[in-house]
């Protein structure tokens, strides 16, 4: 009857029964190269916009059906309460019909936090060993080694580095002239990780690289695990040939570990360089700025736990002795060694 | 034979699945009428002032009972209020307030930035939970972690008491603990709630925003050092 191999008409139903669908052909596979990243955000992305149009949809079918009933009902009573009846009923239906559009508006906006929703699906296992991996760099180039595409690790990290920042800041009596400790360390930690993940995926865009703008984020996240580190550290012993080893061992060390993964996204000499120079510059020069700028040593005031405040910093000419420990942890020990 | 006539009647089965006639099917659809609710609600605008304030007053007051003594229950959870969030909220913004508030130096919080950083900080909580599958609704969790700030705030009072002493290594040491005790009290009371809404293998993911979260207000009011 009809062409093809294998198909029986087993058409007994009035309706049609469930063999008419059935996919003809000789089932050849196509592999869709797009989403061979596994953890890629695109899959996910294409989810969510999925469910979202299906809800629309529903709702558009929703709201046809009930103007249909509507329409069916007003027709109906029109004999008997006349027009004004209807003008009522017409005009109340508007009322609600806007209501619940606005309503569906503001649920859709709500409901957008659905669509970070797959972003956060990690286990805590999974954090820790993704932090850990952050600082050991992975030597294969050749092939484009996995990024995880979460964006929970980094958004912690981001917010300890904050926590950090204001604990240096404090700890070393920086004045903020124009804006409060707190904008001004939240607006550092937040503008670095969207501003530079949005650059690097800029130019790897450009040079055409392999990666999308959910692992630049989630990359300079973790990347950030080694900047925390140092930062707890040094703000804590001031002691500046440590800061310098640090900032080589730690800071190269997740510096190393972005550059991989970025060589192993990227085809050419000229790109390759371009985009891990670029990256390298700007992680090394931010931990050297997160360092120097936020953590001045005042001169005769170590931190603001003891004393009151003395007048505005002054800079005078001084030895800086080789290892200054903060007063905090000073303290602590004197109350150590009383015991 | 049978079985292709089984198969061209997929549904034959069913024709026969019917109620029979002599058990008579009856029952009562209604809606309870909620006419009795309505008199209620107007009955609570006839009513003195002071019983509608102290209503609340009382409200408020039994859920700072259920911060104190942090068992799992529920009551904080199913009648939220913002009330005292804000009460404390206010309170903590006013005893930072004031400390080594030269006229150009802003080493101290001001009132708008603790208020910003409890409310943002509570948000940004509130959305990573629900973003990790909770099932705690939006101003549930926020009634939550704004009464957990109580024993902060009571720890800020107890520092500007201290303060008044002197502010040397003793009174240090003393404020040292004073905050880290609070913070874990403060900690351990919102994860009684909060965790429990979480399925059970990422508690550990939900906790740690509340514990960065407190650390950052007890740590504010541990660098509080008044002006002279």
């Amino acid at each position: 009857m009809s062409a093809g191999s294998g198909n029986r008409n087993t058409n007994t139903e009035p309706w049609g029964s469930f063999d008419e669908h059935l996919i003809q052909g000789s089932g050849s596979a196509v592999v869709d190269m797009e989403n061979m990243d596994d953890t890629s955000g695109s899959s996910f992305e294409d989810m969510g916009e999925m469910h979202q149009r299906m809800k629309e949809e529903e709702e558009v079918a929703a709201e046809a059906a009930a103007t249909e009933d509507d329409s069916t009902e007003d027709g109906e009573f029109l004999g008997m309460k006349g027009l004004k009846g209807q003008l009522g009923r017409q005009v109340a239906d508007e009322v609600w019909q806007a209501g619940k559009r606005q309503a569906s508006k503001a649920f859709n906006l709500y409901a957008n936090i659905d669509i970070l929703r797959p972003y956060f699906d990690v286990e805590p296992v999974q954090v820790r060993s993704r932090l850990i991996e952050s600082m050991i760099p992975v030597r294969m180039i050749n092939f484009p080694q996995k990024i995880a595409g979460e964006l929970y690790g980094p958004l912690m990290l981001v917010f300890t580095l904050v926590a950090i920042l204001l604990h240096g800041m404090k700890t070393s009596g920086t004045v903020i002239r124009e804006g409060t400790l707190m904008g001004t360390a939240i607006g550092t930690c937040f503008g670095y990780w969207l501003g530079v993940s949005s650059f690097i995926y800029f130019l790897a865009y450009l040079v055409n690289a392999q990666i999308t703008m959910l692992q630049t984020l989630s990359l300079l996240g973790y990347g950030l695990f080694g900047h925390c580190v140092v930062l707890l550290i040094t703000y804590n012993i001031h002691f500046h040939f440590l800061f310098y080893v640090l900032w080589l061992l730690l800071g190269g060390l997740s510096t190393l570990r972005m550059v991989a993964a970025l060589l192993s996204r990227t085809v050419g000499q000229t790109p390759r360089l371009l985009l891990c120079g670029t990256l390298t510059l700007l992680h090394m020069l931010f931990l050297l700025y997160l360092h120097f700028a936020y953590h001045k040593i005042v001169e005769g005031l170590l931190d603001s736990l003891e004393g009151p405040n003395m007048a505005p910093m002054q800079r005078v000419a001084r030895d800086v002795p080789e290892l200054t420990v903060n007063a905090t942890a000073r303290s602590l020990g004197v109350l150590l060694r009383a015991h | 034979m049978a079985a292709a006539e089984e198969a061209s009647r997929p549904f034959a089965g069913l024709s026969d699945v019917s109620i029979s006639e002599d058990i008579p099917v009856e029952g009562d659809i209604s809606v309870p009428v909620a006419s009795s609710r309505r008199d209620e609600e107007f009955s609570t605008l006839d009513e003195p002032v002071k019983e509608t304030i102290l209503r609340d007053l009382r409200a408020v007051g039994n859920k700072f009972i259920h911060v104190l003594y942090p068992k799992r229950s529920s009551a904080l959870l199913r009648d939220w209020d913002l009330w005292g969030p804000l009460l404390l909220c206010v309170t903590l913004a006013l005893l930072l307030q004031g400390g080594a508030a030269d006229s150009d130096d802003q080493g101290g919080p001001q009132f708008a930035e603790v208020f910003v950083i409890i409310w943002f900080g509570s948000i940004i909580i509130t959305l990573n939970s629900k973003l990790l599958g909770g099932t705690i609704s939006f101003f549930q969790s926020l009634c939550v972690l704004g009464y957990c700030i109580m024993p902060l705030t009571a720890a800020m009072a107890v520092c500007r008491i201290v303060l008044i002493g002197g502010s040397g290594t003793v009174s240090f040491a003393v404020r040292l603990v004073v905050v880290t005790a609070s913070f874990g009290w403060s900690t351990f009371a919102s994860t009684a709630f909060l965790a429990d809404s979480q399925p059970p293998n990422r508690k550990a993911l939900v906790v740690y925003p509340v514990f960065l979260f407190y650390f950052v207000i007890g740590w504010m009011i541990l660098t509080f050092s008044p002006s002279q």
